[in-house]
């Protein structure tokens, strides 16, 4: 059976490569330390030496808009082109073209669906900054095939956040019910506390550090019970009007485990936002 | 009311680089327009399955041809959608980096939880 060798979740920050590439007076304050700790963050997948990524992220009403919206979708797609406009145009990423790996796809939708998850699934799926953060940080040689899982975090009606803990727990059962010798990885991304379009966008923190602190406790701690018994739809509304995004968070504290806590933690107060980076090695850390 | 036209109006036009220009420099008219042209298209589906039934109420259409994203945020409208759309029109007005964000959520300063609703 194929082996899950590592477990990644992290923040994505759309203007990190912006700083991270710009020089000379472009170059924001804070870039250089932004990147020795993505940096030290790629080291940790990096050894874990996968071949194949699971991507879970969220759609921001790019492809996927309210005529039509699925609550968690998986790309089965030979290849996911990456980027959109309005991604170029405000944050400078690139585009990008990324492969696919449909026989993981199709056996994580079919297993998801005898699982009890009634996935939707995209044939031809173009990939936002979600997925793509992540591919610059942690992978920027984009060379490995991925399987792309969105979540709905930003179109209310959305699941429970118990049904994101759920559905990483199935993943990881699913992974490894894989019939393949290929070593794979997931990674998620999300948010801490964040606000977009509102009031307390952009201030000098994150919109809330005391949640910012809390989250980084029971993502490290694995702590999903108290996770969830603090955390509902209505609860993260508090710390800033973006903040659903924690949901992916908790997506992939359930691949991690309960009780399982994370084998590397890191964390950057930028202005506006915590960034938060974590790994899990389920069979042990590698070499 | 409808909270889904309001964000369909600033998806549809957010990502045609002509209209969001059209939009910044003379709104009345790109209101009045989108509502006549865009508003019915069946995003997936071709010309003909157009919808019968959207429309903007006064105070929304007002508020579109105002640029007055404050009252958006009061009715409701997506926050990340209203953010994106005025970010591409109106960044490039301030010398400073994220001025204009900044600007944006002093004019919503007087917002306070629980926000509106932005389910639809």
């Amino acid at each position: 059976m194929a082996e899950l060798v590592a477990v990644i979740a992290s923040t994505h920050h759309p203007f990190y490569y912006r700083a991270s590439t710009a020089t000379g007076p472009e170059r924001p304050p804070f870039a250089d330390e932004w990147v020795r700790k993505i940096e030290a963050f790629r080291a940790t997948l990096t050894k874990a030496r996968p071949d194949v990524l699971v991507m879970v992220g969220s759609d921001h009403f790019h492809q996927l808009w309210l005529d039509n919206m699925p609550q968690f979708l998986v790309g089965k797609a030979p290849f996911y082109d990456a980027n959109f406009h309005n991604e170029e145009r405000e944050f400078g990423l690139p585009k990008m073209l990324l492969k696919g790996h449909e026989e993981l796809s199709a056996h994580v939708l079919r297993a998801g669906l005898d699982a009890g998850f009634d996935l939707a699934f995209s044939n031809e799926l173009r990939i936002d900054h979600s997925i793509t953060c992540p591919i610059i940080t942690l992978r920027p040689e984009a060379d490995l095939p991925i399987v792309p899982v969105y979540t709905n975090i930003f179109a209310p009606p959305l699941p429970q956040p118990k049904r994101f803990v759920q559905l990483g727990t199935a993943l990881r059962e699913i992974i490894e019910s894989w019939p393949s010798d290929q070593r794979v990885a997931v990674i998620g991304t999300g948010h801490l506390s964040l606000e977009l379009g509102g009031p307390r966008q952009f201030g000098p923190h994150g919109p809330d550090p005391d949640f910012d602190r809390r989250a980084v406790g029971w993502i490290a701690g694995g702590d999903i019970e108290e996770c969830l018994a603090e955390v509902s739809l209505e609860s993260l509304h508090a710390p800033g009007n973006a903040t659903h995004g924690f949901m992916d968070f908790m997506l992939m504290m359930g691949v991690a485990g309960e009780g399982r806590k994370a084998d590397y933690v890191d964390t950057l107060d930028l202005f506006h936002t915590m960034e938060a980076y974590f790994t899990w090695y389920p069979n042990g850390e590698p070499a | 009311m409808s909270k889904y036209l309001l964000n369909k109006f600033l998806y549809t036009v957010d990502r045609d680089p002509a209209l969001v220009e059209r939009y910044r420099e003379d709104p009345v008219a790109t209101v009045a327009d989108w509502e006549a042209e865009y508003a019915p298209r069946l995003l997936n589906c071709v010309a003909g399955e157009a919808t019968t039934w959207l429309a903007f109420d006064d105070t929304e259409r007002a508020a579109l041809a105002a640029h007055d994203y404050p009252t958006l945020f009061e009715l409701g409208a997506h926050p990340f959608l209203t953010l994106t759309l005025f970010i591409a029109m109106f960044e490039r007005d301030h010398g400073e980096p994220l001025g204009f964000q900044r600007e944006y959520a002093e004019r919503l300063a007087h917002m306070t939880l629980p926000y509106p609703d932005i389910s639809t």
